[in-house]
């Protein structure tokens, strides 16, 4: 997904002269080819992400369209409050980007579990969150959030959900799968297991909707709503806390929307920290964010 | 150096008394430390147009220490950026006017602050956009010495210094007392002009309520070729002498006769004059 976020930002840099690239000094060999070719629009801020922030909120405000790129919690928590009050009161043109989603760099321990951000992040007035799934998605929402412009945060995974590409737009919830027995909100490259978990329900004549929630804000609450209503079961799916994450911006759109939902089940990480390190794939089994519990917990569900 | 950016900090001294009193609002030794500061920027040194905020040319002024904000609505009312009469909503229900100044509904206000340590790396990168655009505008950030406690303005002083920004200036409002306590007493920041220098800044220490010291200091900075570094040397209260020095005034709102005495020691007979 990296990959394909810095190709976009390429072909954006080549046409648009304004984007500043302000770097916490990550990236190595992803980002040699744009720099080499675009030596004027990037600067590398160190390893200081308060500043990489504060600095691309200021070349913002003088006219430039920046993105600021870690790795995990450090260009999201690390600098929340530049983000909050900086970025996003002055409705600054940053896009805050962030690679390792989840449990990405899963054997490194909590410290790069970026596990908590989408619920921090979805909090901040103003501010666009988005949440890809496969590498075609972070290309093309790299693409239209720069379009969008205003401060926004683009999550990418390492991992890819694996689907085949179909246009998208920001703020729209897109159904991958049909199905009206129960349905699957994930988003990610975690979708990848919902649509997995489906396709296995689906040969025991279970019809399971999967739906991607690529953008966490604006979210699409009508969507959701109506295809909660339609399944009655809802499923959330996420490499993130249960707590206020995807979850509960579902639960509160089924709410407030008055879907008669009959069952509900947040999938994600329980309130804890993990300990232990793994792998994307052995920590999302370990956790119960499987193909396998997916479907589990959809059949007893449907019980 | 003139009487008329001095006679601009005494308007600015009354107006932070009188908004600091009618709103109820803490901070009022804090305006009155960078009334001279504040008055030689808007006076004398800012390229600025009130007709036109957002003209791409202008400098760019950012105060770092936001709970000051009263004197910087004071200075951009003074420039008639807004009306006069509009600073009587300083703080009241309902008011743009917030106690840390905030853009929001607000001519000529670049950066809202209030949480400390956020002005020198936005105003970093400020300069670096604009020299990239070719511009000559110089961008301005005013600190408080105990917000050099937070590790952000160091991050965002090696990245100046770095990057060699000399239209950055910062200038540190030295008043020596910080919320609780002398500034030496809680966190030392002595050495504190060779901080600066080992930064790889160009740094001046001048009286902060000497127009003629501050007028050299600021032209000198222009003239650098590294960001340049201001150290204000100031009394937190100044020109009232019962506020000056004193923590007290950092939280206290001066009403009823002390308002009275307060506005009578910077030339005023009535707190409605």
């Amino acid at each position: 997904m990296r990959d394909a976020f810095i190709r976009a930002l390429s072909e954006i840099t080549a046409q648009d002269p304004r984007v500043m690239l302000v770097n916490g000094d990550l990236g190595f060999g992803v980002l040699t080819d744009f720099i080499e070719r675009f030596p004027d629009n990037y600067v590398n801020a160190g390893v200081a992400e308060q500043n990489m922030t504060a600095v691309a909120c200021g070349m913002a405000l003088a006219g430039a369209r920046a993105y600021t790129y870690s790795i995990g919690n450090f260009p999201t928590m690390r600098c929340l409050e530049q983000i909050r009050n900086d970025v996003c009161y002055h409705r600054a043109d940053v896009t805050v980007v962030s690679i390792g989603a989840g449990f990405s760099y899963g054997q490194l321990g909590v410290s790069h579990f970026a596990t908590e951000d989408l619920a921090v992040l979805r909090a901040i007035p103003e501010l666009t969150v988005v949440s890809p799934s496969d590498a075609w998605q972070a290309y093309a929402l790299t693409h239209q959030l720069h379009a969008l412009g205003g401060p926004s945060y683009l999550r990418l995974d390492k991992t890819a959900a694996g689907l085949s590409e179909v246009p998208i737009e920001i703020g729209r919830a897109r159904t991958v799968r049909k199905g009206a027995d129960a349905v699957i909100f994930a988003t990610g490259s975690i979708l990848g297991e919902a649509v997995a978990a489906a396709h296995g329900l689906a040969s025991e004549g279970r019809s399971v909707r999967v739906v991607d929630i690529h953008t966490l804000k604006p979210f699409d609450a009508e969507s959701v709503c109506e295809a909660a209503e339609a399944c009655k079961t809802v499923v959330t799916l996420e490499e993130h806390v249960v707590n206020g994450g995807l979850g509960g911006a579902v639960a509160e759109a089924c709410l407030e929307g008055g879907a008669a939902v009959t069952a509900f089940r947040r999938m994600g990480l329980p309130d804890i920290f993990p300990s232990i390190v793994g792998d994307q794939a052995w920590l999302r089994a370990h956790f119960g964010l499987d193909r396998t519990t997916v479907a589990n917990t959809v059949r007893q569900l449907l019980l | 150096m003139s009487s008329e950016t001095e006679a601009l900090a005494l308007r600015l001294r009354r107006h932070v008394v009188r908004m600091c009193s009618a709103g109820g609002s803490s901070h009022v030794g804090s305006g009155l430390s960078i009334a001279d500061i504040v008055a030689l920027l808007y006076g004398e040194v800012l390229r600025v147009d009130p007709a036109n905020p957002d003209w791409a040319d202008r400098d760019r002024f950012i105060l770092s220490k936001g709970h000051a904000g009263a004197c910087i609505y004071a200075a951009l009312a003074e420039s008639a950026f807004f009306p006069v009469a509009q600073l009587a909503a300083h703080y009241r229900n309902g008011s743009n006017l917030s106690g840390h100044v905030s853009h929001k509904n607000v001519p000529g206000v670049e950066l809202s602050t209030g949480s400390l340590g956020h002005g020198l790396g936005v105003g970093a990168g400020m300069a670096m956009q604009l020299r990239r655009m070719g511009g000559r505008q110089r961008v301005f950030v005013l600190l408080s010495d105990g917000e050099c406690d937070e590790g952000s303005n160091w991050e965002a002083a090696l990245f100046a210094a770095h990057h060699r920004l000399a239209k950055l200036c910062a200038i540190v409002d030295y008043n020596k007392l910080q919320s609780l306590a002398p500034v030496e007493d809680t966190l030392a920041l002595e050495p504190f002009a060779d901080k600066w220098r080992a930064f790889g800044w160009t740094v001046d220490h001048v009286d902060g309520h000497d127009h003629r010291a501050l007028g050299a200091a600021f032209h000198a900075a222009s003239q650098s070729d590294r960001p340049a570094c201001i150290i204000a040397d100031t009394i937190k209260g100044r020109g009232v002498s019962f506020m000056e020095h004193q923590v007290l005034w950092h939280y206290r709102s001066p009403q009823g006769a002390e308002l009275e005495a307060a506005l009578l020691e910077l030339g005023c007979g009535y707190a409605n004059a």
